[in-house]
């Protein structure tokens, strides 16, 4: 039974991640007084869009096929050690969090290559931008896991929210709540949210993340967006984890409580969306730097701690 | 009892001096408060150097020694300063301001707040002179900065402006840092429970915890030497002393920068009953010859008399650092220096005043032939010149000499060499200035209409000239007691 | 209740990194309010036992100044010089913030290294640091005089916290006179301002350099 759990849990979160972009929309609408898409619209839409035919342009190569699919098995892949409700996760051992940091960077790499690969300038000019963002955002949550890996003594993702308890949270609360910031940044920048980007954009210069994906189309258009949703669906799991660290025990009721804090933290992204605008581009570096300006804090309070 | 009359007189006088709608019952109020202030200053000196007669009131205002030095040198130079005021306030009224080297018109500060700041200033200063305890004499040295900054804004031009803001935030921001080694002093006594004040601090010196000492050392030193005007904390004074009215650069300069070394004294004076006087020595005898190779180097090629003379103020006050740091019998000659400086530099900012006004620029190049259109100012600026620079025979001289001396025998020959060096450069730069503002040639200015010498604005200068020449040739017994009580709060030997 | 009082530090810390980010004059000016106000309260928390009356009355005075009466003689010292809005920093932003940070390290080594007596409360020594040098940095890299004063504040905020830090109990009289002086120090800054402002139709003091014993140019003749 034990091996099984596991699984289950991954194969929820597989499951399940389609569902956050939907909750977001809906709070999003919510607050615009619109009624708004259906919760499950991104299941239709990728149900949809797998059943089409890729187009591909001439001037396009193998590069441009590969690069939707191989982005997505590395976001499959990193959400192989993600603890579920401080569970033990499917795989998991030390320094695993770097693992998970590198599989990000080589899914954002597949999708700027793609983009690059089609020779057009607006994907240029969005790949251009998201590693630009990249350079600022990587740093921060890479500092931020490190100094999670210091607060809880552990070396692995599982291990470190495995014990992460309401105790943690009354000893070192200023690291952590530094932390649960930090990572929050990190999640509307890596994702594409309002303050660095705007998902609904219709307007090429403005775009960052959509910009990459113009050519994209069919099957490989859904794997992008199903690979967005994991990777919307891999922070959010890690701000669940920060901020709801009580194990009682159950694995039915931790999961069930899992799932709550993360439709909670579907719903902050969505509220923030629609209470911020979004930040001039020059300006995104700065939000960025904020977030990295949080991790060093809670790393040096640790420390000396 | 007479201490409390001596904080309580100016401070009343000043609150009343806003509130009087006469100008001349407020220019008499500020004469006679400064005579009061004057007599209830002579009268404690009385009472302290007195025949057995020295209990000294508990409490956080009292005066020992080194108080009643600077005390007395601030009492005298207000009152020169407030029969020099008065005229200069009459002056001013009947004259309508003019940029001196603009050539536009500017209005004057309401009299009310100039006079009314200047006697609370006076208070705030003997507050400094008379407190026990370390964090109110912060708060009010730091008064003293907020009241002298709006004299200096007395002018309402541009350029006073600019000097007060400076003025303002650098003192300030310097200051707040004197707070912070205040701080660090508490600390340091925290475990024997030593407090603020100096009695408690100087009988428990020995059991300080001695890094703390010194990092209150450094802020405290920082903080006060900001005030002071040591190089390279120094950028404000020559804007404050060129753009204020002379009066108010007297005071600054001879009043306000005393204050701001007792300060260091008293930090000193503790730190050396605490085994640290070879190191807050070392710090003392840096900055001070920093400061005086800093006024030598600027004092070559200034165009402003002002700030000529803001620069000997730099020159003077690095001395004094230098003597303090020295230690053993140089910190006699530190104080002495400290006197005679005050009453020379107010004078030579007194005369520099009616320079002003007879030639209606501040520009060094553009007075020549001074004995000519004014001959008795002419005369009391060249004697000034001799005095500052330490002719003998005066005070400063005398001052000047004590230093070496000491620099002398404990072997710091290279010490020595340098401040001699730097009063060279100084006296031949001053003499340069001096002399051709006295008797170069007057040019093209056949047509002015003959300037009148006020006799009440000379005679603070010649005052304090001759006060200082006497001190030079002789020292009476109660001041050299007075000097070596309060060399020996300062934590020197004699 | 300790923890309580390590958020509130962090709490000034982040305000720091703000004050180092912000763009926005009245933003700049409310955070220093909050900061003081924070400050004002840190004292009520990290005391044992009940509170007595004289330490609330104090607390509330030095609420009352550094929540109300600053924010209150600022804004009008902005609203008078008719200054632009933001505060025109000499450094970029993220440079701002990353020398904010690395005072903030260069704090926590030297708040280890100072020998000073246990706090009780983590943090405070390297808090009260990074808090004066961050006044420093926007003395020094803000043009706009109003962005001075807010330095000289933020410099007195720190240096508050330090001496709570320090547990150095200094007689009433004293502690009102230091709070006397800071109010008329923000006062005349203020009326130095608006002069400023009239004189020069500007407060922006990297302008201010008429008096420069370095500038030969016009003076010189």
């Amino acid at each position: 039974m034990e091996i099984v759990k596991p699984l289950v849990q991954l194969l929820a979160a597989l499951l399940l991640a389609p569902l956050l972009p939907g909750v977001i929309n809906r709070v999003k609408a919510f607050f615009a007084g619109r009624r708004g898409q259906p919760l499950l619209q991104l299941y239709y839409d990728l149900a949809k869009l797998l059943r089409k035919t890729p187009v591909y342009s001439r001037t396009t190569t193998w590069v441009f096929k590969a690069g939707p699919a191989i982005g997505l098995a590395a976001l499959a892949a990193a959400l192989l050690v993600m603890p579920f409700a401080g569970r033990p996760s499917a795989l998991s051992f030390d320094g695993d969090f770097v693992y998970l940091i590198y599989l990000l960077g080589l899914a954002r790499f597949c999708a700027v290559l793609a983009a690059l690969d089609t020779g057009s300038a607006f994907e240029g000019m969005g790949a251009s931008r998201e590693m630009q963002f990249a350079v600022f955002s990587e740093p921060g949550f890479f500092l931020g896991l490190a100094a999670l890996a210091a607060v809880t003594g552990q070396r692995s993702l599982g291990g470190m929210f495995g014990v992460l308890t309401g105790d943690s949270w009354r000893v070192a609360a200023p690291v952590l709540a530094l932390l649960t910031a930090s990572f929050f940044i990190a999640l509307l920048a890596e994702n594409s949210r309002v303050p660095a980007d705007d998902p609904n954009t219709h307007l090429e210069l403005t775009m960052i993340h959509e910009a990459m994906i113009l050519d994209h189309s069919g099957p490989d258009l859904a794997y992008i967006l199903y690979g967005a949703a994991l990777k919307l669906w891999l922070f959010g799991s890690l701000i669940a984890s920060m901020v709801l660290p009580s194990h009682s025990g159950a694995w039915a009721r931790d999961a069930a409580m899992f799932l709550l804090v993360m439709l909670g933290v579907a719903a902050a992204v969505g509220v923030t969306e629609s209470v911020m605008a979004r930040l001039r581009l020059t300006k995104v570096p700065y939000m960025l730097i904020t977030a990295f300006a949080f991790s060093a804090l809670a790393l040096i309070f640790q420390m000396g701690r | 009892m007479i201490t409390r009359a001596l904080l309580l007189v100016p401070l009343v006088a000043g609150t009343l001096a806003f509130l009087l709608r006469s100008d001349a019952a407020r220019r008499a109020l500020l004469v006679w408060t400064a005579r009061l202030h004057f007599l209830l200053t002579a009268l404690v000196t009385y009472l302290h150097l007195g025949p057995g007669s020295d209990p000294g009131e508990p409490g956080w205002f009292a005066f020992d020694n080194l108080g009643l030095l600077f005390l007395g040198v601030t009492s005298l130079l207000f009152l020169g300063a407030s029969h020099y005021a008065v005229r200069y306030l009459e002056l001013e009224k009947r004259d309508p301001g003019e940029e001196a080297d603009g050539g536009f018109i500017f209005n004057n500060a309401p009299e009310a707040v100039f006079t009314g700041c200047l006697l609370l200033f006076l208070a705030a200063m003997t507050a400094v002179t008379a407190s026990r305890h370390l964090g109110m004499l912060w708060a009010a040295v730091e008064a003293t900065t907020l009241l002298s900054a709006p004299l200096i804004y007395f002018h309402r031009t541009r350029r006073s402006l600019e000097a007060t803001w400076k003025y303002l935030l650098i003192c300030s921001v310097g200051i707040a840092l004197a707070l912070m080694g205040n701080l660090f002093l508490g600390a340091a006594g925290l475990k024997t429970g030593a407090g603020l004040e100096l009695e408690g601090l100087l009988a428990k010196a020995a059991v300080l915890d001695q890094p703390l000492l010194k990092a209150a050392f450094l802020f405290l030193f920082v903080g006060y030497g900001t005030k002071m005007g040591l190089s390279p904390f120094h950028t404000w004074l020559p804007d404050a002393h060129s753009e204020a009215p002379a009066v108010v650069s007297a005071l600054l300069s001879g009043a306000l920068l005393n204050c701001a070394f007792l300060g260091i004294l008293r930090v000193s004076g503790i730190c050396a009953a605490a085994g640290l006087a070879g190191f807050t020595g070392g710090i003392l005898t840096l900055f001070g010859l920093l400061s005086l190779v800093t006024a030598a180097l600027f004092m070559v090629g200034q165009r402003d008399y002002k700030r000529m003379l803001a620069y000997s103020s730099i020159e003077h006050m690095g001395i004094m650092a230098l003597g303090a740091g020295l230690g053993g019998g140089a910190v006699f000659g530190a104080l002495l220096a400290a006197l005679s400086h005050s009453l020379t530099k107010a004078g030579l900012f007194f005369t520099s005043g009616l320079v002003l006004a007879a030639e209606k620029t501040k520009r060094i190049s553009e007075v020549k032939g001074l004995w000519r259109r004014a001959p008795r100012t002419a005369a009391l600026w060249l004697a000034g010149f001799f005095l500052i620079t330490g002719t003998p025979p005066s005070g400063v001289f005398l001052a000047k000499f004590i230093i070496l001396k000491e620099a002398l025998e404990q072997r710091h020959y290279a010490l020595a060499a340098a401040f001699l060096l730097s009063l060279a450069i100084l006296f031949a730069g001053m003499a340069r200035y001096f002399i051709s503002m006295t008797f170069g040639e007057r040019e093209g200015k056949s047509g002015e209409k003959p300037y009148v010498e006020e006799p009440a604005m000379l005679l603070p200068a010649a005052a304090f000239f001759v006060c200082v020449i006497l001190a030079g040739l002789y020292l009476p017994g109660w001041l050299g007691s007075l000097l070596a009580g309060a060399a020996l709060n300062a934590g020197g030997k004699l | 209740m300790n923890t309580f009082a390590e958020l509130i530090i962090v709490f000034i810390i982040l305000i720091d990194l703000a004050l180092a980010v912000t763009g926005s004059l009245s933003s700049c000016i409310k955070l220093v309010a909050l900061q003081g106000v924070v400050a004002g309260i840190l004292p009520l928390l990290a005391m044992h036992g009940s509170p007595h009356f004289r330490a609330v009355a104090f607390a509330a005075v030095i609420i009352a100044l550094k929540g109300a009466v600053f924010p209150w003689l600022m804004m009008r010292a902005r609203d008078r010089s008719g200054a632009r809005k933001d505060v025109e920093p000499l450094i970029s932003y993220p440079a701002s913030i990353l020398l904010c940070l690395g005072a903030f390290i260069a704090s926590s080594w030297l708040g280890s290294r100072l020998p000073l007596p246990e706090t009780g409360v983590a943090w405070i020594v390297p808090a009260s640091l990074a808090t004066i040098f961050t006044g420093f940095l926007l003395i020094t890299t803000r043009t706009k005089a109003i962005t001075q004063v807010l330095g000289y504040l933020v410099i007195e905020n720190g240096i508050y916290i330090f001496g709570l830090a320090l547990f150095v109990e200094q007689p009433m009289m004293v502690e009102l006179a230091i709070l006397l002086d800071v109010f008329v120090a923000v006062f005349v800054m203020g009326i130095a301002i608006f002069h400023i402002s009239r004189e020069f139709d500007h407060i922006d003091t990297a302008e201010l350099s008429e008096l420069s014993d370095w500038r030969r140019g016009e003076d010189g003749r």
